[in-house]
């Protein structure tokens, strides 16, 4: 290589790691705002925003589904494994949603602990397979 | 090697190889989207919970791969565009602009579509789906730099600036759901574990895969052929064809 074009690419090099290090920074001081949810142990330990909207997220706990009152009104509980919060939601759910589906619900904070969901949406998992294997029972295991 | 290098990079040989290769790129795409597309849409069997509506990924994550590749094809003759001037790059370089924006708007377009019966939403601004939103403004930005000079040479190095600085967003669009929590679901078949996909889904996924790939490399041939000549118009070589 000529040094004509050693420099050239040494520069261009440096270039590369000057905006891959202010992307870098700039992503990492946006951390919080670019999460998508929060999960219930943040919003139990107060991570999450009182007075907007914010997202939460995480898997429905077995056999906490239920429509007390009119019908109408769903609650079930969310779970990241270590903590739960209940969420009521009046309005209908994406077609994945079930017991044991990732899910992220958009709302607010109620002054009962509850959250009150404006918005439900399903988290799809990365796995697929045909409906005979997950019969019996391979959908815990990876292939 | 070094010479072979020199040689597909002077213009009128590139001309006549890609012009060979032609036809047998197009009948090595024909024949793998065809058993690409038999394979997902009718051979592989229905996802246990999706149902069929998962066989839109077989359109879906081939396009979002190419979107990235192409990307990062054009990263690479951005860097020997800006080192060593070779012409061939900067007519590769921006021949892959439409080819690489038109995939990133497929896989856009078919991710919205999926995402509405799915999640419940066409839409959300979570770090994947926004990230790839900005991988199709960086390719109009790099079609619409090289358009606004008329100096070509001029031209190829702006853009080629442009198209370095830009491949910052590919790993973040890689990552993004690793790195911050999503909406979007992790890597199936990209990680270091093993895929979770069965293998009678994951076979055609491949296939179409490379049927994509080969798509690429026939649509740039061709776009760079039509690039070369309207460039080199006044040269001999084009005046002898």
């Amino acid at each position: 290589m000529t040094p004509a074009r050693k420099k050239r690419l040494a520069l261009i090099t440096l270039m590369l790691a000057g905006v891959t290090v202010g992307v870098g920074l700039a992503l990492k001081s946006l951390d919080q705002n670019i999460m998508f949810f929060f999960t219930p142990s943040e919003v139990l330990s107060g991570k999450a925003p009182q007075d907007r909207l914010f997202r939460i997220g995480g898997m429905v706990v077995d056999g906490s589904v239920n429509r007390p009152g009119d019908g109408l009104t769903v609650k079930f509980d969310l779970t990241d494994n270590e903590q739960r919060v209940t969420v009521s939601f009046a309005g209908i759910l994406p077609d994945l949603f079930r017991e044991g589906q990732g899910i992220i619900a958009n709302g607010k904070l109620g002054s009962n602990g509850e959250f009150v969901a404006e918005e439900v949406l399903a988290k799809h998992d990365e796995n697929y397979m045909p409906q005979e294997l997950a019969d019996m029972g391979i959908g815990e295991e990876k292939y | 090697m070094f010479l072979w290098f020199h040689k597909f990079g002077s213009p009128p040989h590139f001309y006549r190889i890609a012009g060979k290769w032609i036809p047998w790129l197009s009948g090595l795409f024909l024949v793998l989207v065809t058993a690409g597309l038999f394979g997902g849409l009718i051979a592989a069997p229905p996802d246990y919970q999706q149902g069929d509506s998962y066989r839109i990924m077989f359109v879906h994550v081939p396009s979002a791969w190419m979107s990235m590749l192409v990307y990062v094809a054009m990263a690479v003759c951005g860097i020997i565009i800006m080192v060593w001037r070779m012409k061939l790059a900067e007519i590769v370089l921006i021949s892959s602009a439409p080819i690489g924006a038109s995939f990133t708007f497929l896989a856009l377009v078919t991710g919205s579509l999926w995402g509405k019966p799915m999640w419940g939403t066409y839409w959300v601004w979570d770090a994947r789906l926004t990230s790839e939103l900005i991988l199709l403004f960086l390719y109009l930005g790099i079609i619409g730099l090289h358009n606004a000079i008329e100096d070509k040479r001029v031209a190829a190095r702006a853009v080629a600036i442009l198209a370095i600085v830009g491949a910052v967003n590919v790993p973040i669009i890689h990552f993004s759901v690793e790195w911050w929590n999503t909406l979007h679901q992790g890597p199936t078949v990209t990680k270091f574990d093993k895929p979770s996909i069965y293998w009678s889904m994951l076979l055609p996924l491949l296939l179409m895969a490379l049927s994509f790939q080969v798509y690429y490399v026939l649509a740039l041939f061709q776009q760079c052929r039509a690039e070369l000549l309207r460039r080199e118009r006044n040269s001999k070589w084009v005046e002898e064809l």
